[in-house]
């Protein structure tokens, strides 16, 4: 098993205590619940009513004194048929109210689990890992909205007519409600081991399902790997593998349900004959009539279709309240940034108008307790309007400088401030404005350029998104597109390049007009003569506003007002390109080594 | 976020092969389904329905066992008084070996119905999956990822889901006949309750599944696009949080997880009403052999046994005859699954081989390109146009170009992922084409812009399988400059990857699909900008390493790094699927001014006449 996804992941938890915690959490749930198994009890007494008139009619119609009383017969037969017919309108609009309030109550979780997860910084921190995310709002749900549909009204009737049915039998006969409730207690003790048995079953089925997934993905996301290896023999034994093993899991799972459900028929069935053989020693004593036993043969049945129902459902259960968990543990779990508007209104504060400074607090961060840290002991300055570059080999912790600027995530110690102001006591909706960050992939959402431009600044117009463009020198880019900002970018930017999609990004950044704007590798993919053209344009636009950039080619630390190197968490050397180029260290190695990779002359020794 | 934008936003992805249709085709065509699932699997089929009938035949003798033992055993020892211990045991022996055969059936009809869905699954995942690896590259770019993977996961399951319950259903039908054939024994006025009675089960279920049906499919088009949403909103967390829009993008979700929620109510109302239905009918159906059955015992044309009998078997017919209906109620999403999963398996355009064997050399291929048209399905220009040049075996070409030039489009010829429309490709002055399948693989190594690893061991990765020992893999990751990374992981090459190679760096990835190529001793070696993520100073390594050997391979490699570029014999200069020019580095700086503009970017404006003018001098 991978490890868990978020903290809350770990605890064990009991199933009662799931639904307990659920419930708390679904106040839409809870609405109308009294009238619904006010309904669910009527619904059941229609169940028993077909016992009782049999034995009415074989004890007080058939057996009467004077002969067959057919009137007596047919005034049941009308009474029942009624009591039917108003049960089965019970059952309906309980069905209705449990379904609305069920799905209503599941899309109200559905809708606050996503919203939470969009504060979740495992959410952008391990992108591999999204995927589980995404299905915890919804196969999770939808799991357990299956289920509540099929098993969980099941559930509800069988509870109640078991109950029902087991005061009718003792009001019938104490003594052969007894007997059938002896029969039943072998089962009840197995329903743990047989839990047991399906969860480990079906936990391997699980497992045989995700291994299908992987390996039809590779026949699908490795489609080009395979063609030019010509791998297709090798690639189509590896799916054939994975299938046959879930094939046989399934198989396997299968006999256990089917010994589990025949368990329940097997104890029916010798229910059934020690209560013909102890009825009939009984009635020879006097103390039940014929129409009672047979109509304890009948509520036998009734006894045991819940019992079936509840093996049969166990499974799907386990399931849904294993799914319900995943649910409600990601509404538990703390996000780690909160916005201050919500968690402490009196706090929270916009940032100052005019231009924005930055100023690191003494700030470490490690990405989990007590590991190695990413940054550490940063203590600096940016003054507004300075347009910064931070350098430095993959993994000295550039990003992490950008994300701790944004606010994605909070210092482990040392603060963050921004125009003065502690970024922790910025309300959300002040940051998101003034401070904005390109990533290096700049996700683009399924629509046309400029809908995914204005993501940035909703309403901007067609006209003035194209104008944007101009303004960053990209109108010949725009051009080659077929239908201007117009074009649709396709599923995730498909219809893109990735150069093409980071393009896009930016603009969308550049149109929100922020007051301090970080750069996260925001232009890797783009060519060199675009990148340039598009960092000179940024450069005259950027003018009054801070800017930081992340950066891995060096054209841009030549550029900037300031540079800061970053190595081992540390920023051990700051300056301008020129003076820093000069001194041994640090900056004068990543240059050269750029320098080489693009195919530079060495800058003239000084 | 305006209204404009959330509806551009949120426009709902129109895919999915809904073919439209009639309404009341659904259980014809149901019917037809049933019969494909039956034919695929008719050995298992028929001991599932064997179990299932015995099971029927074990229910019908049950109710007759209980009203036999309540005419012969319950009501003489009532009547009398007293019983024999004889009699006794024979009713308990009776129960229990019908119980016992009905316990088999129930086994039986179980086990191979899950069988028989579990292979029919299993069989059209590997019919699917098969298409997939056969069918060409640009019938993949076509289908979107996402959907091609439910194709083989979600919607071969709900083909064949409804199988479980098949035989059952199949089973109760035995059962029906059974019962009416009984009930006429019985008695023929007792027998006109079952016939009224059960034909209105049918009747009630076909009306179910045709009302259903719309309604599932809607609920399940709106659970796809919640799902949508959900993907692509978390995939774009950085973005929404970045730009401070969690609030709209929760609202753009909570509108389809509310039609969701109405359109899951809409299936819950129909269902909620079919329910206490099919749970009445065989409950009025009892009362009715009460009304008539008290008359005709009365009359004695009947006893008090058959009556207990008809009664009994009415209760016990209830559950039976629900799987009919579950049955029904599944088959509209088994026929939508289906029609999802048809075109991929009849999908054709298999890539053709030819009859050729790769001309038997050694050391690197002459390549050539003749006049090479391609066009993207769709598009309205040409990716490729009339591209048309040769490398001189043992060579090394760098193809350049602006972003979107057909660069990665023209790497995908050279190793046959896709076929031009027009001209040819030519290895060793063979068209790939007149090849044989394997052979093009065979003589050429292809590293593509974005790696992809298997979930398996590093060795594998690096082998796929073929038979290079341990010293070749060793090499092979040398000059990958892979060899260190990999020393240093828990296992060596034994570590597993992970899925795509989620546990490795973008530059690892990249090191370990160059290593792939490289143990190949290919004859031509394709890299699509495959050394983004790595030092130059490896990407040089890699390159001296190949053509080091006494015969080298022949080199394409799609760059921007002048340092890649500077490595090349020779530059192909792309612009808009055209060849522009081709010539030295030098040659081409002198005189294409987009290419010095694009490989010269970085450089101010006075170093780039400098390093122009040395580069002219050293040539």
């Amino acid at each position: 098993m991978s490890e868990p996804l978020l903290a809350a992941d770990r605890r064990p938890e009991g199933a009662m205590a799931t639904l307990r915690r659920g419930l708390a959490m679904m106040p839409e749930f809870r609405q109308g619940l009294p009238v619904t198994f006010l309904l669910a009890l009527l619904a059941t007494a229609g169940r028993v009513v077909v016992p009782i008139a049999v034995q009415q009619t074989l004890d007080r119609g058939l057996g009467a004194p004077g002969g067959p009383d057919i009137p007596l017969v047919r005034d049941l037969v009308l009474v029942s048929a009624l009591v039917v017919v108003v049960t089965s309108f019970a059952v309906y609009r309980m069905n209705v109210r449990l379904f609305r309030t069920t799905e209503t109550a599941l899309a109200g979780l559905r809708i606050r689990a996503f919203r939470h997860v969009h504060d979740l910084s495992v959410l952008h921190q391990q992108g591999e890992r999204r995927g589980s995310l995404v299905s915890r709002v919804t196969s999770d749900v939808d799991q357990l909205s299956v289920f509540m549909q099929w098993g969980g009204v099941l559930g509800l009737v069988s509870v109640g007519q078991l109950v029902v049915a087991t005061v009718v039998m003792a009001v019938y006969s104490w003594q052969l409600t007894l007997l059938v409730i002896v029969c039943f207690v072998p089962l009840a003790i197995a329903v743990k081991y047989f839990s047991r048995r399906l969860a480990a079953v079906y936990g391997v089925v699980r497992e045989r399902v995700g291994d299908v997934l992987g390996a039809v993905a590779e026949s699908v996301v490795g489609a080009p790997t395979v063609r030019a290896y010509g791998i297709r023999g090798r690639t189509a034994a590896r799916i054939d593998t994975a299938i046959d093993r879930h094939y046989r899991a399934s198989v396997d799972a299968q006999k256990v349900t089917a010994a589990v459900y025949v368990s329940g028929e097997l104890v029916a069935a010798v229910a059934n004959a020690a209560v013909v053989v102890v009825g009939v020693l009984l009635g020879i004593a006097g103390d039940i009539s014929a129409g009672t036993l047979v109509a304890f043969l009948f509520l036998v049945t009734l006894f045991v279709a819940p019992v079936q129902t509840a093996s049969e459902v166990l499974n799907e259960a386990q399931n849904a309240v294993a799914g319900f968990r995943r649910v409600l543990d990601v509404i538990d779990t703390e996000p780690d940034v909160r916005d201050p508007a919500l968690a402490d209104p009196a706090r929270a504060r916009a940032l100052p108008p005019g231009p924005l400074d930055v100023r690191f607090e003494r700030v470490s961060f490690a990405y989990t307790a007590g590991g190695r840290a990413a940054l550490d002991d940063v203590d600096l300055t940016i003054a507004a309007c300075r347009r910064v570059a931070v350098v430095g080999e993959t993994g000295s912790g550039k990003t992490t400088f950008a994300k701790l600027v944004t606010r994605l995530m909070d210092p482990t110690a040392g603060r963050v401030l921004v125009g003065g102001v502690a970024l922790t006591d910025v309300a959300f909706s002040s940051l998101r404005e003034r401070v904005v960050m390109v990533p290096q992939d700049g996700f683009l959402f399924d629509a046309s350029v400029a809908d995914n431009v204005r993501y940035g600044r909703p309403g901007l117009t067609d006209a003035a998104v194209t104008r944007a463009f101009g303004e960053l020198g990209l109108r010949d880019w725009l051009r080659t597109l077929s239908d201007g900002v117009a074009t649709p970018v396709g599923q995730r930017g498909e219809s893109l390049s990735a150069g093409e999609r980071q393009l896009v990004a930016v603009a969308r950044a550049y149109v929100a007009d922020p007051d301090l704007l970080v750069l996260d590798e925001a232009t890797s993919a783009v060519d060199p003569a675009t990148e340039m053209r598009l960092t000179r344009a940024l450069d005259t636009l950027t003018t009054g506003r801070t800017t930081l950039t992340i950066a891995h080619r060096l054209s841009t630390a030549e550029r900037a007002d300031e540079v800061l190197v970053v190595d081992a968490g540390r920023v051990v050397q700051r300056g301008r390109h020129d003076e820093l180029v000069q001194v041994p260290g640090a900056y004068a190695r990543l240059h050269a080594s750029w320098r080489r990779s693009s195919g530079r002359q060495p800058e003239p020794a000084a | 976020m305006s209204a404009r934008t959330l509806t551009g936003l949120s426009a709902p992805p129109s895919k999915g092969a809904t073919v439209p249709r009639r309404r009341d085709a659904v259980v014809r065509r149901g019917l037809r389904h049933i019969r494909r699932a039956v034919v695929e699997q008719p050995r298992i089929f028929v001991l599932a329905f064997l179990g299932s009938s015995l099971y029927g035949g074990m229910t019908v003798a049950s109710a007759y066992v209980i009203g036999g033992i309540t005419e012969r055993v319950l009501l003489p020892a009532f009547d009398d008084g007293a019983t024999t211990t004889a009699a006794l045991t024979l009713a308990a022996t009776a129960i229990l070996a019908v119980a016992v055969l009905k316990i088999i059936g129930i086994l039986g009809r179980r086990l191979f119905a899950g069988i028989m869905s579990y292979r029919l699954m299993a069989e059209y995942r590997r019919r699917v999956t098969g298409q997939y690896l056969r069918l060409p590259l640009s019938w993949h770019q076509r289908h979107p990822t996402g959907q091609l993977l439910s194709n083989a996961n979600s919607d071969v399951e709900a083909s064949w889901f409804f199988v479980s319950p098949l035989p059952f259903a199949c089973g109760a039908l035995v059962m029906v006949a059974i019962t009416v054939a009984a009930l006429f024994l019985t008695d023929p006025l007792l027998a006109l309750v079952g016939v009224v009675v059960f034909p209105l089960v049918f009747v009630l279920n076909a009306v179910y599944s045709q009302v259903m049906s719309p309604r599932m499919e809607r609920a399940q088009q709106l659970r796809a696009e919640v799902s949508e949403i959900a993907h692509e909103s978390f995939d774009a967390a950085l973005v929404v949080k970045t730009l401070g829009r969690e609030a709209d993008e929760t609202t753009r979700f909570a509108v389809k997880a509310d039609e969701l929620r109405d359109g899951l109510v809409a299936v819950g109302r129909v269902r909620g009403l079919f329910d206490p239905l099919m749970e009445a009918l065989p409950n009025l159906g009892t009362l009715a052999v009460l009304l008539i059955g008290a008359d005709r015992v009365a009359a004695g044309a009947a006893d008090a046994g058959d009556l207990v009998s008809v009664a009994y078997l009415f209760t016990l017919l209830a559950l039976p005859i629900r799987a009919i209906g579950w049955v029904l109620a599944d088959l509209p999403r088994a026929l939508a699954g289906f029609d999802r999963v048809t075109p991929v398996l009849e999908a054709t355009g298999e890539t053709r081989h030819g009859p050729d064997a790769a001309p038997a050399g050694t050391g690197g291929a002459a390549l050539g390109l003749a006049d090479v048209d391609f066009r993207f399905d769709g598009a309205q220009r040409p990716t490729l146009d009339g591209v048309t040049f040769d490398v001189v075996a043992g060579r090394t070409v760098a193809v350049v170009g602006p972003t979107g030039s057909g660069k990665s489009t023209l790497a995908g010829l050279l190793v046959r992922l896709v076929d031009p429309h027009s001209g040819a490709v030519l290895l060793d002055g063979i068209d790939l084409r007149s090849l044989r399948e394997g052979e093009v693989s065979g003589q050429v190594a292809f590293v593509p812009q974005s790696t992809f690893l298997f979930d398996d061991t590093v060795r594998d990765n690096v082998t796929l399988g073929a038979p290079f020992d341990d010293a070749e893999v060793g090499e092979a990751l040398r000059i990958a400059a892979a060899d260190e990374f990999v020393a240093r992981l828990p296992a060596g090459l034994d570590t597993r990857v992970g899925e795509r190679g989620a546990t490795l760096s973008g530059g690892q990835r990249q090191r370990l699909a160059l290593a792939r190529a490289v143990v190949r001793r290919p004859r031509l070696l394709v890299l699509d900008d495959a050394t983004s993520a790595v030092d130059p100073s490896v990407e040089a390594r890699i390159l001296d390493a190949l053509r080091a050997s006494d015969r080298p391979a022949t080199v394409v490699v799609v760059a921007y790094r002048q340092a890649t570029i500077a490595l090349a014999d020779e530059v192909v200069w792309l612009e808009g699927g055209r060849l522009v020019a081709r010539g030295s580095h030098a040659e081409l700086l002198a005189t294409v001014p987009g290419y010095a503009g694009l490989v010269q970017a970085y450089q101010p404006p006075e170093a780039v006449e400098r390093a122009a003018g040395s580069v002219e001098v050293g040539a």
